[in-house]
C-alpha cells in the first residue's frame, strides 16, 4: 500500500481517456442515438398521419359508393322505362305491319280471283262455242262469232 | 504455489500476491537482499520484495498496475471508438446494441443528478464507469492464473486488478478533485471562499470555526470516491486469495474451497457493477454541488 508514481501515472492516463472519450466517443453516439430517435419519432407521426388519411379516405369512399348507387337507382329506372316504351312502340309497329301485310295478302286474293274468274269465264265461252259447233255442225264464221261472243262475255 | 527454494506458507502466499511488481530508486546505501550495497546516485531497478518498495518511496512504479489499467482504458476507447464510428441513425444491431445501452444508461443518470450543463460530466461518466468495471472485472479472473503464468516468464509479482491499488483509485479521484476545485472557482469565483468560510455558521467569528470544517468536508471527498473503491476490491481481492490458499491446505477443503469460489465470485460480479456505478454516481454528484451556486 505504497503511494507513488503511480498515482501521477494513473492521473494523466484518467485525464487522457476522458479527452479521448470526450472528442471521439460520446458526440458520435450520443448524436446518432438522438438523430435515431428523431427519425422514429417522425416515422411514428407519419404513421399516424396515414391512419388518418385512410379514416378519411374510407370515409370519402363510402360517400362516393352510396352516390354511385343512387345514380346507378336513377340510371336501371330509366332504363325501365325506356325498355317499356320501346316494347310499346315495337306492339304498335307490330300490329300495322300485320294490318298492311293483312290488306295486301287480302288484296291479292282478290286479284287472284278475278283473274281465276276471267279465266273461267273466256274458257266458258269457248267451250260453249265448241259446243255450239258442234251442234250446228255448220260452218259458223268463227271471227264474226267471236265478236259476238266477247261482247257476251263483257256483258257477265 | 513453491517459491525459489523452500515451501511457501500461507503468509507468504498472500504477502506476494498483493505485491505489486514494482519499478523504482533505491535510495544511496540500501543494501539489497544479495548484498550489494546501492551506489550514492541510487539505483532504478525492480524491487524484490516488500523492503525493498517501502526503501524505494514515492520514486517508483506499479508497472503491472499502469499496464492493466491502461491497457483496460486503451481497450474502453477501442470498443467505444468502434461503435462511435459504426453508430448511425440506422437499424442498430449487435455491440452497437449493447455500448448504446451503457451510454443511454450514464445519460440518464447524468441527467438526473447533474442539471448544469456541461459537455465533459456525460463523457466523464461514461469513463469512469466503464474503466472501473473493467479494472473490477479483473477481479473475477482466477487469483492465480496470470501471476503463475507470469512466474513462468521470469515476471516475479503481478497483480492484475488495479482496482486493489489506492494509487490507481487515488489518481482517479485527485482527478475528480481537481475538476471540483476547478469548477467551483469558474462557476461561483469568490462565491466559493465564501462557502467555505460561511458555512455551517454564518458569523464573521466563525470563520476560522467553518474553514477548518469545510476543507475537512472538501478533502474527504476524494478521499472517500478512491478508498471506498480501493477499499471494497482490496477485500474482495482478499478474499479470493484466502479462498484461494484453502485449496492448499488439504484434500478435503477443496469442495467448500470451490463452493466458496464460485459464491464469492457471483456475489462479487454484483460488487464490481456497483462500485463502478458509485464511483460514477459519486463523482457527478460531487461535480453537481460544485456547479451549484447558493
Amino acid at each position: 500500500m505504497n503511494i507513488n508514481l503511480t498515482l501521477i501515472g494513473q492521473l494523466i492516463a484518467f485525464v487522457a481517456f476522458v479527452a479521448f472519450c470526450m472528442r471521439f466517443v460520446w458526440p458520435p453516439i450520443v448524436s446518432a442515438m438522438a438523430e435515431r430517435q428523431q427519425k422514429i419519432a417522425d416515422g411514428l407521426a407519419a404513421a399516424d398521419r396515414a391512419g388518418h388519411d385512410l379514416e378519411l379516405a374510407q370515409k370519402r369512399a363510402t360517400e362516393e359508393m352510396a352516390d354511385a348507387k343512387r345514380e346507378a337507382a336513377v340510371i336501371i329506372d330509366a332504363a325501365n322505362k325506356r325498355a317499356a316504351a320501346l316494347i310499346d312502340e315495337a306492339k304498335v309497329a307490330a300490329v300495322a305491319e300485320a294490318d298492311r301485310v293483312k290488306a295486301a295478302a287480302a288484296a291479292e286474293v282478290e286479284q287472284e280471283r278475278a283473274r281465276a274468274q276471267e279465266q273461267l269465264m273466256s274458257q266458258v265461252s269457248s267451250l260453249a262455242l265448241a259446243g255450239a259447233e258442234k251442234v250446228l255442225g255448220s260452218e259458223i264464221d268463227a271471227a264474226k262469232h267471236a265478236e259476238l261472243l266477247k261482247s257476251l262475255t263483257a256483258d257477265h | 504455489m513453491a517459491a525459489n527454494g523452500h515451501e511457501q506458507t500461507v503468509s507468504e502466499y498472500i504477502v506476494h500476491h498483493l505485491t505489486n511488481l514494482t519499478y523504482g530508486k533505491l535510495p544511496a546505501g540500501f543494501v539489497r537482499d544479495d548484498g550489494t550495497v546501492v551506489s550514492d546516485t541510487g539505483l532504478w531497478t525492480t524491487a524484490h520484495g516488500g523492503d525493498e518498495i517501502a526503501a524505494m518511496g514515492f520514486n517508483a512504479v506499479h508497472v503491472d498496475s499502469m499496464i492493466w489499467s491502461v491497457g483496460l482504458g486503451i481497450i474502453f476507447c477501442w470498443l467505444f471508438r468502434v461503435v462511435a464510428k459504426k453508430a448511425s441513425a440506422d437499424t442498430p444491431s449487435g455491440l452497437v446494441n449493447f455500448v448504446e445501452m451503457v451510454v443511454e444508461f450514464v445519460d440518464n443518470t447524468v441527467k438526473d443528478t447533474f442539471h448544469g450543463r456541461n459537455p465533459l460530466i456525460a463523457p466523464l461518466a461514461l469513463t469512469i464507469f466503464v474503466w472501473v468495471f473493467l479494472m473490477n472485472l479483473m477481479d473475477l479472473i482466477p487469483v492465480d492464473l496470470v501471476p503463475e503464468g507470469l512466474k513462468l516468464a521470469g515476471i516475479e509479482y503481478q497483480k492484475i486488478v488495479p482496482s486493489t491499488d489506492p494509487n490507481i483509485t487515488m489518481g482517479m479521484a485527485i482527478g475528480v478533485f481537481i475538476l471540483m476545485l476547478y469548477y467551483s472557482i469558474k462557476v461561483k469565483g469568490f462565491g466559493f471562499v465564501k462557502e467555505l468560510s460561511l458555512n455551517p455558521f454564518n458569523h464573521p467569528l466563525f470563520i476560522p470555526v467553518n474553514l477548518f470544517m469545510e476543507v475537512v468536508g472538501l478533502l474527504a471527498k476524494p478521499f472517500s470516491l478512491g478508498l471506498r473503491l480501493f477499499g471494497n476490491m482490496y477485500a474482495g481481492e482478499m478474499i479470493f486469495i484466502l479462498i484461494a490458499a484453502l485449496f492448499s491446505v488439504g484434500v478435503m477443503w477443496i469442495l467448500p474451497a470451490a463452493l466458496l469460489q464460485v459464491g464469492w465470485a457471483i456475489f462479487h460480479i454484483l460488487v464490481i457493477t456497483l462500485q463502478a456505478f458509485i464511483f460514477m454516481v459519486l463523482t457527478i454528484v460531487y461535480l453537481s454541488m460544485a456547479h451549484e451556486d447558493h
